[in-house]
């Protein structure tokens, strides 16, 4: 059992990376890379946030809203799976705020350093992405659970990484039409062919 | 008319949210390695974004500014839905390879992106017309990027045989690497350069 969920884990954080092998979140990823310590924070706040809401769609889709689920009202008949996008997205819309909201009372050094980033990320399609996956792939709780967790680490590690190779890219002699986002496009190309080597694993 | 013209026409080329705005590219990656779920992605797109500029343009007067992007999701999420149903009824096996990509509309930045910055503050017309042309102009590049993956990638153009494979008998060879993930970065790369190098105003400062 314990394989199980660690090869869900291993899967989602290199294998099936959200930003570099299903391009989750990448307005984001490609925009907020500049500098390591700002795609740090932002990492973070993704893995929490990320952790929070699979798991929480996770039961919302299962007792609420998928065939069935409603039969103890007498509604034995009724589908609801329609409704999974707009409650999804609200439900990581409030969690964000409510984050927010936490860590503006309890934890005020953390909610300075994640700063503009948290309402940020209602609108990063890794978040929402992880969901819809979630109802894809058919995870009971404990695996959206770390379905969440590996693949908030996995986005995380991608954009530090761009973030490193960004900042030594200052130094750098790069042709006018490509300078910024162009060889970014082309740096990002090479960092997904190099996790590409993780495909093919099995654990 | 040169305002009409100006909001249909500048986000195709002068303003294009991909190449320029940087908005919307998680769709341009995933969907491009054929060009049948190309067509569709861009077709549903064009018709979220020019009906939800249009909507939320409408209402512009009456959204209290503090709960606005909600409303805005509220009216994206359920044009998505729309979207999305229609393709699970009509066209279910393209909406099976597309994925949860139907569903990532929502937060595609380009259709929030264009509410925010111009349906908000624009007549639904305007609004209407700015919508159809971000829609194209996504379009053109998802578009562009398909033709080269589906043709070098695997000798098809939307599912037709165009190059013959060796493995089939023909001549041409096909190149793998078109139909994997990395390879929408580097043609998208390309891309911005090509459009930078035409139009040098939009080269980026050092900063």
């Amino acid at each position: 059992m314990l394989e199980h969920y660690l090869n869900i884990l291993l899967k989602s954080i290199f294998i099936e990376n959200f930003a570099l092998a299903f391009f989750l979140g990448m307005c984001t990823y490609l925009a907020v890379s500049k500098r390591v310590e700002t795609s740090t924070g932002l990492g973070i706040a993704v893995i929490v946030v990320q952790t929070i809401t699979v798991p929480i769609n996770n039961l919302i889709y299962n007792y609420i809203l998928k065939e069935g689920a409603l039969g103890w009202l007498g509604l034995e008949n009724l589908d609801l799976t329609f409704l999974a996008l707009i409650s999804f997205i609200g439900v990581i819309a409030a969690m964000v705020q409510i984050l927010e909201m936490t860590l503006d009372k309890y934890f005020p050094a953390l909610y300075n350093a994640l700063g503009i980033f948290l309402p940020l990320i209602t609108v990063n399609c890794a978040i929402l992405g992880g969901s819809l996956f979630m109802v894809e792939r058919d995870y009971n709780l404990p695996e959206s659970v770390i379905f969440g967790l590996g693949s908030g680490i996995g986005w995380a590690i991608a954009i530090m990484a761009l973030a490193a190779i960004r900042e030594r890219m200052r130094y750098c002699l790069v042709p006018d039409g490509l300078k910024g986002l162009g060889i970014t496009f082309i740096t990002v190309g090479l960092i997904a062919l190099a996790f590409m080597c993780f495909s093919g694993i099995q654990l | 008319m040169s305002k009409v013209k100006e909001a249909l026409f500048d986000p195709i080329f002068k303003n294009n949210p991909i190449a320029v705005q940087v908005l919307g590219i998680c769709s341009v990656l995933a969907v491009t390695s054929k060009l049948e779920t190309t067509v569709t992605m861009c077709l549903a797109v064009i018709f979220v974004v020019t009906l939800s500029n249009l909507s939320i343009s409408l209402i512009r007067n009456h959204i209290p500014s503090s709960i606005r992007m909600i409303v805005q999701m509220t009216i994206i999420a359920s044009l998505v839905i729309l979207v999305d149903q229609f393709l699970k009824a009509y066209a279910y096996e393209i909406s099976k390879q597309l994925s949860v990509f139907v569903g990532l509309i929502i937060t595609n930045c380009i259709i929030m992106g264009r509410a925010e910055a111009y349906a908000m503050k624009n007549g639904p017309w305007l609004s209407m017309l700015d919508g159809l042309g971000n829609g194209i102009g996504y379009s053109i590049v998802l578009l562009a990027v398909g033709f080269v993956r589906e043709l070098l990638g695997s000798g098809k153009l939307l599912g037709y045989v165009v190059l013959p494979l060796t493995i089939d008998g023909g001549w041409y060879p096909a190149n793998g690497l078109l139909l994997l993930s990395p390879s929408a970065f580097f043609l998208i790369g390309f891309f911005i350069w090509g459009l930078r190098t035409w139009k040098t105003e939009l080269v980026e400062k050092e900063n």
